[in-house]
């Protein structure tokens, strides 16, 4: 009893901001303040999304999104597991150094180093480049600290027995370590192509022009540019969390570990 | 034999090489200039001449420590912090509340309850953005659904982001719904891990489910709670994205001017960088203080399972 109480309301809770944004994307402007609310739109349409395709750079906007996500996440896969592996499989004097070193990067936000950032890529003439943001990928403290945790349990004497039959650390990578670390490169990948999809504070900041701008960023100018219109902001706000709806639906199985795994990010 | 671990030791850096350069400069190198830019008055519209001419861009723009002075003057500092805390002192606890409730649902395996994990966790895949953007339309205070619902009930809404005293509970509101699902996931991992034996020793000595809750569940999940509120304070001296997308400008009467925001806008808005810079440090110092004491207080009262 109290089992079904709690588990509905909790749902509850969940769903009603969901369903109001539904609701009010197929509402046509004028339905829009209707008093009473209409809990269901009496005629519903198309408006909306209509008017959200032709603001400008909206759709631009979404191939920026992806385009970073997809392309920060291949890098950090590639270069975490890189460190990871020679922190667990090489062995040279100073791998608990570094590692020690890159754990403590953990400790500092971006929401701290997000004006020196902007600084650093000013200088580099870097901002307003979507490929800047691959560089923010080539150390992820997080990514290696995950493979690392892999790695360490991938026994040395699969290594040892590869290197004396002649492979070289390179090959040793691509053809042994990295197909055993499917499972936790397939999470990291997944929460890293979330994470990317829905940042907001850097590109906010590094992307002020509007043809480089990703989805949040120009999702979040809708607010300002187009004060009250709410239908077009809610159809926004559908469209954004479609694609990565789609995604956690796909990979839930794969991710049921991973929810947990991400736990130690904070 | 030397050889060899000379080699190694290349081979080693070859692989490390990307995260060192990225740690170098997106990590060590922006705490630098963080630090170097917070003695100075730059704009960022001006050229920067630190990297070419440190003495030169000091002569022109040094102020030593005057912006850690100018801050901790300020009342914008206090009540930036105040609001802080009061977004803390209520979003961890109903936080608390509803992820601990996650937890305790999804352990209990029933029909369904598989697709009650996937539903409880679609607010965190959620941008926050759009989730913002769908709590401000929400808390409407004449068309939103929250004034709605409370309507059914027989409850008089309020004014929600619109009014001073409503704007911050209005946020935290919208960012318990966000993490209830992230952090009761945690919870439901902390919850399964506990041995069904004491549970089975507590029926035996006659205790009820109230009081094995009490006395088995809270205890022997102190050790999880105690990360999640740690993790959860920490956030919440960071939240950006909600504040700046419900209340765009510190919302009224300054209500939910919170530290990320208020370096944000003295940055790209006032054009301060030093005092921003200035500003993330002091941010930086109340975030490690806050990790320091928690884990001084871990050691009271943190039950691990032996």
């Amino acid at each position: 009893m109290f089992y079904w109480i709690g588990a509905g309301s909790l749902a509850v809770v969940v769903c009603v901001p969901f369903f109001f944004m539904i609701s009010t994307a197929f509402k046509s402007r004028g339905a829009l303040m209707n008093i009473p609310m209409e809990w269901i739109p009496k005629e519903p349409t198309m408006e909306a999304f209509a008017k959200l395709f032709d603001v400008p750079y909206f759709i631009r906007s979404m191939g920026n999104s992806l385009y970073i996500a997809a392309s920060c996440t291949a890098a950090q896969l590639l270069f975490a597991s890189m460190a990871a592996f020679a922190l667990t499989k090489i062995p040279f004097k100073g791998q608990k150094v570094i590692f020690s070193l890159f754990v403590t990067a953990l400790m500092i936000p971006v929401q701290i180093t997000f004006i020196p950032i902007f600084i650093i890529l000013t200088r580099l003439g870097l901002t307003n480049s979507l490929n800047a943001f691959i560089l923010f990928q080539f150390f992820n403290a997080f990514a290696i600290f995950m493979l690392r945790q892999r790695m360490l349990t991938i026994h040395d004497a699969l290594i040892e027995a590869a290197l004396i039959d002649g492979a070289d650390w390179w090959r040793i990578f691509f053809q042994i370590v990295i197909p055993l670390c499917g499972g936790t490169l397939a999470t990291l990948g997944i929460l890293s192509f979330m994470s990317v999809w829905n940042d907001y504070l850097l590109p906010l900041v590094l992307l002020s022009d509007r043809a480089k701008a990703t989805l949040p960023v120009i999702l979040s100018g809708l607010s300002s540019q187009y004060k009250y219109q709410y239908d077009l902001m809610m159809a926004g706000a559908l469209v954004s969390i479609v694609p990565i709806f789609v995604l956690y639906i796909c990979v839930q199985g794969q991710f049921k570990e991973g929810m947990t795994v991400g736990g130690v990010k904070g | 034999m030397r050889n060899a671990k000379i080699r190694n030791a290349v081979m080693a850096f070859t692989f490390l090489l990307p995260s060192l350069l990225g740690f170098a400069v997106f990590s060590i190198l922006p705490m630098l200039v963080s630090a170097t830019v917070s003695l100075s008055d730059w704009d960022g519209l001006h050229e920067l001449t630190l990297f070419d001419d440190a003495a030169g861009f000091f002569r022109e723009y040094g102020v030593g420590l005057s912006h850690y002075a100018a801050i901790f003057r300020s009342a914008e500092l206090w009540q930036t912090l105040g609001n802080t805390l009061e977004f803390v002192v209520t979003y961890v606890p109903l936080m608390l509340i509803a992820a601990l409730g996650v937890g305790l649902i999804l352990t209990q395996k029933r029909r369904g309850s598989g697709v009650l994990r996937a539903l409880y966790y679609i607010p965190v895949i959620t941008s926050w953005v759009a989730g913002a953007l769908v709590w401000r339309w929400a808390l409407s205070p004449e068309y939103g659904i929250v004034n709605a619902i409370l309507d059914i009930v027989g409850i008089r809404g309020t004014m929600w982001l619109q009014s001073e005293d409503w704007a911050m509970p209005g946020i935290v509101l919208a960012s318990v719904w966000k993490d209830m699902g992230y952090f009761g996931l945690m919870f439901f991992a902390g919850l399964r891990s506990i041995d069904q034996g004491y549970y089975e020793a507590a029926q035996i000595d006659g205790a009820g489910r109230v009081r094995q809750f009490i006395n088995v569940t809270l205890p022997m999940l102190s050790p999880t709670m105690f990360f999640v509120i740690i993790i959860s304070i920490i956030n919440s001296l960071q939240i950006f994205p909600q504040v700046m997308v419900m209340t765009p400008g510190g919302g009224p009467g300054g209500s939910t001017m919170v530290m990320v925001e208020r370096i944000y806008t003295r940055a790209f808005s006032y054009y301060q960088m030093g005092y921003a810079s200035a500003l993330s440090w002091v941010l930086f110092a109340v975030i490690f203080i806050m990790t320091f004491v928690q884990m001084k207080l871990q050691e009271g009262w943190v039950t691990y399972s032996v």
